[in-house]
């Protein structure tokens, strides 16, 4: 089946793959966002507790999805992997610290003899929604904006010094936030994920109190989403971008390439288009549409989520894009073609990936089976297992 | 002025990874072992119906659970670390090595992490067979990741399944079953996952003895040690049979690492194992003193594991440094089939694969198909000793010898005295003598940190034993390493150290809470 693929199908199924798996995981990072607000929605023990109960059994699906995230994309795309993970060494760092802390604080935030007090998980916790949702949306950002780092394959000839990938600057990766478009983008991850908490715990918990509550940050934090991510995307439309030439192989800056791929590409801007909507629509329905529509929204502004960061994957990666581009020298840019692994490995990894939607259906299974009740003060009370 | 590549970034950066790995290691072989005992537990309380089951299962699944949150804690860093720290590596593999990593969070993250929540969430919400099936699904799992991970480490030491690109500059993948299957991937995810298994049953049947030894929970702590020590010794007869053939890989495939885990400077036909002994301190290649101050030998025993053969010749690392004996292992390149290089030879043919490389490069960019072709033939000819060229003198490819030798000794006898332990706690069950023997009590109580020291000794064999090779001939860390400041990795170093440290804390603080509390919700036994 993929054997008769052309290396250029491959590729692209890849970019596909990488593009859903990150926009997964920014939809599942409601976990992130939800975290942020325990102390802003729960103002007592009893409502911490329902509130981290809810999240923390989904928790594993978010940081799951992170750990294949990586490792797909150095499956698929290892130069990538090598160059950016080598290089932008202090903001991977700086992403994987707060979800180190994140992995044990649910366990062992209500565990008698805890060493640290259950305060400090819970700050663990904000932390990690707080970085992580930021950090990842900077580096993300950065397929758009570029980075300072050079590759030159044949340094592995220079025994002494024989580096492929360098990152050109000192700062490592932390040079991303000093450009504003890079910190927007971050800005408006970290308050979609508090919109994406907001709306799983009225979806989840069945309190008034935490229903009305979150409904309030709902809209606290819809507003700034929506005025740093459209400043984001009008600044996307309006700067050039990393083309590159096919024939040639050589990358230059286009203006508004950014602009051109979503019109070239009807399918992408129909995608965009109807993410954007439906994330809006699933946050009015939960802000206007009364109290017995208020747990739906997630319903529609989760996919609505994955669609549209989908399309912006999509845009930084096809119709002859720069994904990874480089301001240090834009010849060293990465491309889904150049960067990408050979032609038999993506052919037994795309055998692999048919295993997604048998992962996703026994998960939906699972889930469904053990969650058809929702999260109340009374099972915090009965259930043995809590946070 | 020219740049090198920093000794400090490459030393600091081994040092973070085997940081990382050490801590990771603590928690995984837990996670490993008493996934697959919390399931049998649950199996026996399924078929009965006895309730003493459920209450012993559940006992155990939360000590699994406090225990798998941290394993999960001090796993994420190790799969980012290739990249952040190991820059080159994840380029000039990333084909074959990348594939590993993602079918490993496809196949087995997700179905841990998925069924881990029906086990600790489902007891009352699914059936009883779904709730069973979600355990072993779960300690299924656990096994599978450790597979790809495992297969991942095999193809460093052994490299199959690829083809060199020089127009890519890296390997690519040919053969994903000779990468699944290679021989030396199938025996570590036997070894490995046994001496998992093994440590999930010492740590059962040294805490069920703590119970016996404090009068509490009597019946709880008789009926796991009964199953965890029968786990455990089928689990060690698998963990002896596949460190046998770990062996036997190691000398055909690693024969430095070989000479190293047994202190062997000079080869010698009808070789003995050192059972016991003190290497010379500071001995030398080449230095002409005694190998050993004392030393127990059997004899012919080393050439018998290592070439089923007790009159082979096995070389120790003078030959290996300077070559010319007739190698009897099977992975040799033809070169060297009547032969074996010296490693300054195999640095000089390093090099020249290296340079080859490089005149490829010109000739292709320039179109000399006559360039391209000889530069090709040459680069083939010589790439088996890529990695050698990197090396700046023959004695870099002798690993530490002391610590090899010695982390070898303690995993091996450890490891026997593991199955008499299991043994002996069996035979005493039986004949209900156990709850009088305290001093076995206690030495089974005790025993639990020497089967991480075991574990983790076992780990220091094979990945100090074959340095400085981050794939076996192919790359030394040096040219694996990212080009960082030593300074960064430095801060991260400690960094890691220090969360990692008080994670741990906090985990066996809260370890020992839960194990004081016990089987805390009624029950007959509570004495």
């Amino acid at each position: 089946m993929f054997e008769n693929m052309s290396f250029e199908t491959l590729q692209s199924y890849w970019w596909i793959i990488i593009s859903l798996l990150g926009s997964i995981l920014v939809f599942l990072m409601f976990v992130q966002g939800g975290q942020t607000l325990i102390y802003a929605i729960g103002k007592n023990e009893e409502e911490r507790k329902m509130l981290i109960n809810s999240l923390g059994r989904k928790w594993e699906f978010t940081f799951t999805t992170l750990v294949t995230f990586g490792g797909a994309f150095f499956a698929s795309f290892p130069l990538f992997y090598s160059t950016s993970f080598g290089g932008a060494y202090w903001v991977w760092m700086a992403i994987l610290f707060p979800f180190i802390i994140q992995a044990v604080s649910y366990e062992f935030r209500s565990k008698p003899n805890n060493f640290l007090g259950h305060k400090t998980y819970e700050w663990f916790l904000i932390i990690n929604g707080l970085l992580g949702t930021i950090l990842i949306g900077v580096a993300v950002s950065t397929f758009f904006t570029g980075s300072e780092f050079s590759v030159s394959k044949v340094s592995l000839t220079h025994l002494n010094d024989p580096a492929i990938s360098r990152w050109e600057g000192p700062a490592h990766g932390l040079e991303a936030i000093l450009n504003w478009r890079n910190v927007a983008l971050g800005l408006a991850v970290f308050f979609l994920a508090r919109v994406l908490g907001s709306l799983y715990f009225m979806n989840t918990i069945a309190d008034e109190t935490i229903i009305d509550r979150s409904k309030k940050q709902l809209l606290i934090n819809a507003v700034p989403f929506l005025l740093f991510f459209l400043s984001y995307i009008v600044a996307l439309m309006l700067y050039p971008g990393f083309a590159l030439d096919p024939d040639t192989g050589t990358i230059s800056m286009k203006p508004y390439k950014y602009f051109y791929n979503l019109i070239q590409m009807p399918v992408v801007l129909a995608m965009f288009l109807a993410g954007v909507v439906t994330v809006l629509l699933g946050i009015a329905i939960s802000l206007f549409a009364g109290v017995k529509n208020a747990p739906k929204g997630i319903w529609l502004t989760g996919p609505g989520t994955i669609l549209t960061v989908l399309s912006l994957f999509l845009l930084a990666g096809f119709n002859n894009t720069s994904y990874y581009p480089s301001t240090y020298n834009l010849q060293s840019s990465l491309t889904i073609h150049n960067s990408s692994s050979s032609y038999y490995t993506l052919t037994v990894m795309s055998y692999v990936s048919l295993l997604v939607p048998f992962v996703i259906a026994y998960i939906w299974y699972a889930w469904k089976s053990i969650n058809n009740k929702k999260i109340d003060a009374s099972e915090m009370q009965t259930e043995e297992h809590t946070y | 002025m020219i740049e090198s590549v920093d000794l400090n970034t490459i030393d600091w950066s081994r040092a973070q990874f085997a940081l990382t790995a050490i801590y990771h290691w603590l928690f995984v072989p837990l996670t490993l072992g008493l996934s697959f005992l919390v399931a049998i537990m649950e199996s026996i309380y399924v078929k009965t119906g006895n309730p003493e089951w459920k209450r012993i299962t559940k006992f155990w699944m939360t000590l699994f659970g406090i225990n798998f949150a941290i394993g999960i804690a001090t796993g994420i860093i190790l799969e980012f670390q290739f990249g952040t720290n190991w820059s080159n590596y994840s380029w000039f593999v990333g084909d074959i090595f990348g594939a590993p990593l993602a079918i490993e969070g496809i196949m087995a993250f997700f179905m841990e992490s998925t069924f881990i929540a029906v086990m600790f969430f489902g007891w009352d919400k699914v059936s009883k067979g779904f709730h069973l099936t979600s355990s072993w699904l779960t300690a299924i799992g656990a096994s599978l990741s450790a597979l790809w991970i495992l297969v991942a480490n095999a193809w460093m030491q052994f490299p199959a399944g690829m083809s060199f690109n020089p127009d890519t500059v890296r390997n690519e993948m040919v053969s994903f079953w000779d990468v699944l299957l290679s021989p030396v991937a199938v025996n570590k995810f036997l070894h490995t996952v046994s001496s998992g298994y093994v440590t999930g049953s010492v740590f059962v049947v040294g805490i069920s003895a703590w119970f016996l030894l404090k009068r509490r929970n009597i019946q709880m702590a008789k009926r796991s040690i009964l199953i965890a020590s029968i786990f455990g010794l089928i689990a060690s007869v698998f963990l002896a049979l596949s460190g046998d053939g770990s062996a036997y890989q190691v000398s055909q495939k690693q024969p430095m690492k070989l000479a190293a885990m047994e202190g062997l400077y000079q080869g010698k036909k009808g070789a003995g194992l050192v059972t016991v002994g003190v290497p010379t301190p500071g001995k030398k290649a080449g230095d002409g003193k005694e190998e050993f101050l004392v030393k127990i030998e059997i004899p012919k025993l080393l050439s018998f594991m290592g070439y089923r053969n007790p009159e082979a010749f096995v070389p120790g690392v003078e030959d290996l440094i300077s070559g010319g004996f007739k190698p009897e292992f099977d992975h040799i390149n033809p070169l060297e089939k009547s032969r074996a290089l010296s490693v300054e030879e195999k640095i000089s043919r390093g090099k020249i694969a290296v340079s080859a490389l490089g005149l490829y490069k010109e000739a292709k960019s320039a179109n000399d198909t006559a360039g391209i072709k000889s530069s090709l033939q040459v680069l083939h000819e010589n790439f088996p000793y890529f990695g050698y060229a990197y090396l700046n003198s023959p004695n870099s490819v002798i690993p530490n010898v002391p610590l090899t030798f010695y982390s070898f000794r303690i995993m091996v006898i450890l490891g026997f005295y593991f199955i008499v332990l299991f043994i002996l706690v069996l035979y005493l069950l039986n004949k209900n003598k156990l709850e009088k023997k305290r001093w076995l009590l206690w030495l089974s109580l005790w025993t639990i940190p020497l089967v991480y020291f075991a574990s983790q000794a076992g780990w220091v064999v094979a990945e100090v034993g074959r340095q400085p090779w981050v794939i076996q001939d192919l790359m030394p860390t040096m040219a694996a390493v990212s080009k960082i400041d030593a300074s960064s990795v430095i801060i991260t170093f400690w960094l890691f150290a220090a969360v990692f440290t008080t994670l741990l804390i906090a985990e066996v603080m809260i370890m020992k809470r839960q194990i004081k509390i016990g089987p805390n919700d009624g029950g007959q036994d509570n004495v």
